[in-house]
């Protein structure tokens, strides 16, 4: 336990001073923050310390309601779809300044919301979040349809129309990074929007909301509900007069998701889901760098990433020593209070998701796995986990098939190239994959074997705006970033008319 | 050639991009007789002393290498007010020698230095606070624009500059989304295209649009990584230096953009045929066209855009809204003194309406307010330059003697100065020369035509092929001439529209490629297809 402690002293040292001043804390409905109609609240829970840190206004079916009434009334009727996209992206442009103005009191939200270092907010996942703003402000001026080759005497073209309302349903684990991959392609589109964000963590949501309207965002173009998923998130995915959700989450609770759409209005569905990403580490990679991107591939955000790189294959002849690298590696990782800048682990989100993890663990324990590391709680407060390395399974055990979003990799030795393919695409997801050799013909064949959305060569985690991000099988459907994740919010409507004399068809 | 919110307030009143000062511009142009200060040409005897243009010319060298420089030989050359024809400054005179050193400057800076190898997202930054820059100096830019050029200050200030501020932010949102393809094959092969940068372009800009046209020409080569010589038109350099200085202050690196003062001749020909530059880009006349096209050939090879004349059928059907299709008629030849390569400079009017056209026509050139362009309300300028007003006024004694009726104008306006006096033709037959030629003045001829057939056949009778106007409430009509006419914009009842998404260009002698839009992406790109042999692959 005393490897991964900030502090030795049993307890971890925290940084309360850090903790911002709480301002926006309703719904966002209409351009304006309001109170649930009910009147209730929910708390929203510090996982450094357990702690509530705000009460936080609490939607119900009543609030979507209305929510979508104003999305609706400002699609059908207001500016944001009839202005001209470049006149979008400025204001979106706006947006992402404010956003850069404002980034160490969203970081600290995130902070004490969803326990994730407060370094890493502020130098990487909202800078990301705004260059993702910024690539979207540059494509809504750039949605072209196209004019057809018809076969008779016919002028055929398509239009790419904005879908209407949009319903986003997001995680807990990258508030920042799950908001704009939502609401930054949704807003070029023209679309309006109904945002749920995660029980957990609604803070920073809510600040967004109020710049976005600062930068000149229509009232009723971006909603806010906070809420559970039973209540308004099904309200959401139900709600016949939205035109789409999007939503990103577990696995579950997509199946949830798309149920309730096709039992609705067959509304248009996008999943971002699961995944048990495998990385593939091949005997002629460097160990150095493999043992690095592999425990940062499991390890990052504390394991609460969809394409955690959570079974870790590598080839016999390099795993012993691999093995014993990444353990003590492992053993090193710094785990502590989010806001220490020295600090690479913070707390799991909560208590539910601690206490999950926990149970994987227990459960890989008595199935027979070998823990090399970890394998327990550290402190006595807040929900932090040791870094956990579990060997000796196969693709039979639970903590192997299950997605545990935690710290906890699995790791396993594979002899050849086709059974390595043979169990990376022995799993009910396929979000990621990574693969680590310089072999030029083993990176074709393995990157066009695995049936996943993402394969990372030689690198993990690489994510890009350009570059579209979405899963195979039951880890979803539907791209987020690049421009198919544009096209996503777009209809395509094809226009047809005769015409006549025309001097080449 | 740059209206879009001048003409989208006369064709789309709907139109949300319209700013109050367009639109006040507007009102002005159309009811100018109820501007108390406008006088119209045919009331004004002369022209008043000049107005101040309220600033100064600070950038008079060459920009090599990311400073500003003497040319090597340390030559100038005047650069005139079409106002009075009054030198306004001296500017350095850029030649071979000079176009050396500005492509070994953007040589190195391609082949060694950061402008390639940043993230397209850096690139964009820099272009989205280039664009910040110029909209920070939109008065003073516009202010030389109109010093060096004659246009109206109005529309340099209210139109043409929120114009390239809003092409340079269009190509900063392309600069991170140019996607070459992965490529199927026919066997176990992986395929793809990358598009990479294409290297040093060379960009001849003209003396109609400088900004615009450098905007046009900037834009899209920097967001694909390219590093760039220019040429600016001899009459009107003032304006790029300056852009050019903000374009560093936005964090430009040195050698990217390197910008050459000087003369087709000795300057434009060294960069045409110059050994070391990747790619040409040329706005202007079509003979000079076919030269720079020439000394790409006989150099090395490298591929040419040109974006030339015109001579664009403006076809006015018998059932079209003739007040609304008389005034973007007006519009279509008149805008920028008619110096437009677009310029609808052929009014094609159906019988049934011709006379009615004819008429109103006339009365909208009469009540054209010409003068100083700095002053408030003002329509039309003076010609560029005195080649231009001689050239002008010849064509339109050509007119004269050839049959033409003279509805109005036809006469130099005040005593200074290179001020034309709006003039329309009618009865005008193809085989004339001012139905042929490209007069590029404020000669606008009006032909009358029967049917369908023939004045598509008339239309397309044109060595030219850069655009037209269609006028009709009948979509088949419409569908019909959109098809048939062999151009490369083809406006429907509207003209000039001018949004930085739409693509430029000819067909036939009006140039080669096309500007603006994601077209003018591949002008700056480069297609590399990479090929490797797919071991056992999964699928094909």
């Amino acid at each position: 336990m005393a490897e991964n402690q900030s502090d030795a002293n049993g307890s971890l040292k925290t940084y309360d001073d850090h903790v911002p001043e709480i301002k926006f804390t309703k719904l966002f409905i209409n351009g304006e923050f309001v109170d649930s109609v009910k009147g209730r609240t929910l708390e929203t829970v510090d996982p450094r310390n357990g702690q509530v840190t705000a009460r936080v206004a609490e939607g119900d079916k009543e609030d979507v309601d209305l929510a979508v009434e104003a999305a609706r009334q400002a699609f059908d009727h207001g500016p944001w779809p009839r202005m001209p996209g470049y006149q979008r992206g400025r204001i979106m442009s706006k947006f992402a300044v404010l956003i850069e103005e404002n980034i160490d009191e969203l970081a600290a939200l995130d902070t004490i919301n969803g326990g994730k270092l407060f370094s890493f907010s502020k130098a990487m996942e909202i800078p990301y979040a705004v260059t993702s703003l910024r690539y979207y402000a540059g494509a809504a001026d750039k949605i072209h349809g196209e004019v057809l080759k018809m076969s008779r005497d016919l002028h055929g073209y398509t239009l790419r129309e904005p879908i209407g309302v949009v319903g986003h349903i997001i995680p807990w684990n990258g508030p920042a990074t799950m908001f704009m991959m939502k609401v930054a392609p949704a807003l070029a589109a023209g679309c309006t929007m109904v945002v749920k964000p995660a029980e957990q963590t609604p803070l920073s949501a809510l600040f967004y909301a109020h710049l976005a309207k600062k930068a000149g965002v229509p009232d009723g173009v971006i909603n806010v509900v906070n809420g559970f998923g039973p209540t308004a998130g099904a309200a959401i995915s139900g709600h016949m007069d939205i035109d789409m959700v999007s939503f990103t989450g577990s696995t579950e609770v997509g199946r949830i998701v798309m149920q309730a759409a096709a039992t609705s209005n067959l509304k248009q569905v996008s999943l971002e889901l699961g995944g048990k990403s495998p990385i593939m580490v091949f005997d002629d990679a460097d160990l150095d760098s493999a043992t690095d991107l592999a425990l940062t591939g499991i390890l990052v955000n504390k394991g609460e990433v969809c394409v955690a790189g959570s079974r870790v294959y590598v080839q016999e002849r390099i795993y012993e020593e691999f093995e014993k690298k990444i353990v003590a590696k492992a053993k090193a990782w710094s785990v502590g209070d989010p806001f220490d800048p020295n600090v690479r682990q913070g707390p799991q989100a909560s208590k539910e998701q601690f206490e999950k993890i926990l149970s994987y663990i227990e459960h890989g324990k008595r199935e027979g796995a070998t823990l090399l590391t970890g394998g327990a709680p550290l402190g006595t407060k807040g929900y932090y986990i040791q870094p956990t390395i579990f060997t000796n399974v196969t693709e039979d055990n639970v903590i192997v098939k299950d997605e545990i979003f935690g710290p906890v990799m699995s790791l396993m030795k594979f002899k050849t190239t086709e059974e390595v393919i043979k169990r990376a695409n022995d799993t009910r997801y396929g979000l990621a994959a990574g693969i680590l050799t310089k072999n030029i013909d083993l990176v074709n064949t393995v990157s066009r074997s695995i049936r996943a959305g993402t394969i990372w060569i030689n690198c993990y985690l690489a994510f890009d705006n350009d570059c579209p991000f979405g899963g195979y099988k039951m880890s979803g459907f539907g791209k987020d970033y690049g421009l198919d994740a544009l096209h996503k919010y777009l209809h395509v409507k094809s226009v047809v008319t005769p015409i006549y004399n025309s001097p080449w068809l | 050639m740059a209206a879009r919110l001048f003409s989208s307030l006369l064709s789309r009143s709907s139109s949300s991009s319209s700013s109050s000062a367009a639109r006040a511009l507007l009102s002005r142009a159309r009811k100018p007789l109820l501007g108390r200060d406008i006088k119209t040409y045919s009331t004004a005897v002369a022209i008043e002393e000049p107005l101040n243009p309220g600033v100064t010319v600070n950038y008079s060298q060459l920009f090599i290498n990311g400073q500003f420089v003497d040319s090597a030989s340390g030559k100038t050359f005047p650069t005139f007010d079409p106002r009075t024809g009054e030198v306004i400054a001296h500017v350095a005179e850029g030649e071979a020698e000079d176009i050396n050193r500005a492509v070994a400057a953007a040589r190195k800076a391609f082949d060694e230095g950061p402008w390639p190898r940043m993230t397209a997202y850096e690139r964009a930054k820099i272009m989205l606070r280039f664009a910040d820059l110029l909209e920070k100096h939109n008065d003073e830019l516009a202010a030389l624009e109109t010093w060096d050029n004659g246009k109206p200050y109005e529309q340099a200030a209210k139109i043409e500059l929120p114009m390239i501020v809003r092409v340079i932010r269009y190509y900063a949102g392309w600069a991170d989304k140019i996607h070459g393809l992965t490529v199927p094959a026919d066997g176990q092969y992986h395929l793809q295209t990358l598009h990479e940068p294409i290297g040093v372009a060379g960009q001849i800009i003209p003396w109609n649009f400088p900004l615009l046209m450098y905007a046009w020409k900037v834009g899209p080569a920097l967001a694909c990584g390219n590093t760039i010589v220019l040429k600016t038109a001899e009459q009107t350099p003032l304006s790029a230096l300056y852009a050019t200085k903000l374009l560093h202050e936005a964090g430009v690196p040195p050698g990217v953009v390197n910008v050459i003062s000087g003369f087709g001749p000795t300057a434009g020909a060294a960069l045409a045929s110059h050994m070391d530059v990747d790619k040409l880009a040329f706005t202007g006349s079509t003979n000079t066209g076919k030269i720079v096209l020439e000394l790409a050939a006989r150099s090395n090879l490298k591929p040419v855009t040109l974006e030339l004349g015109g001579k664009s059928p403006f076809i006015v059907c018998g059932d079209a809204d003739v007040d609304k299709a008389v005034e973007l008629a007006h519009f279509a030849l008149f805008f920028n003194q008619g110096q437009c390569c677009c310029a609808g400079s052929r009014t094609y009017v159906h019988e049934s309406v011709y006379d009615e056209f004819v008429e109103k026509a006339k009365a909208r050139a009469t009540i054209r307010s010409v003068g100083d362009p700095f002053k408030s309300g003002i329509e039309q300028g003076p010609q560029i330059d005195s080649e231009q007003f001689e050239k002008i006024l010849r064509y339109i004694r050509a007119g004269v003697e050839s049959g033409a009726t003279l509805e109005t104008g036809g006469e130099r306006f005040g005593t200074k100065g290179h001020y034309i006096q709006p003039t329309v033709f009618s009865n005008v037959e193809d085989d004339m020369l001012i139905a042929k030629d490209e007069i590029f003045g404020p000669v606008q001829s009006i032909l009358k035509f029967k049917d369908l057939k023939e004045v598509i056949q008339r239309a397309n009778n044109t060595r030219y092929g850069l655009a037209a106007g269609v006028f009709t409430q009948n979509m088949d009509t419409a569908n019909t001439l959109t098809r048939a006419l062999r151009v490369g914009t083809v406006w429907v009842n509207c003209f000039d529209i001018f949004d930085a998404a739409i693509p430029f260009g000819g067909y036939k002698m009006s140039g080669q490629g096309r500007e603006k839009g994601i077209y003018s992406l591949s002008n700056y790109l480069q297609v590399k297809a990479v090929v490797t042999p797919l071991k056992n692959p999964a699928w094909l």
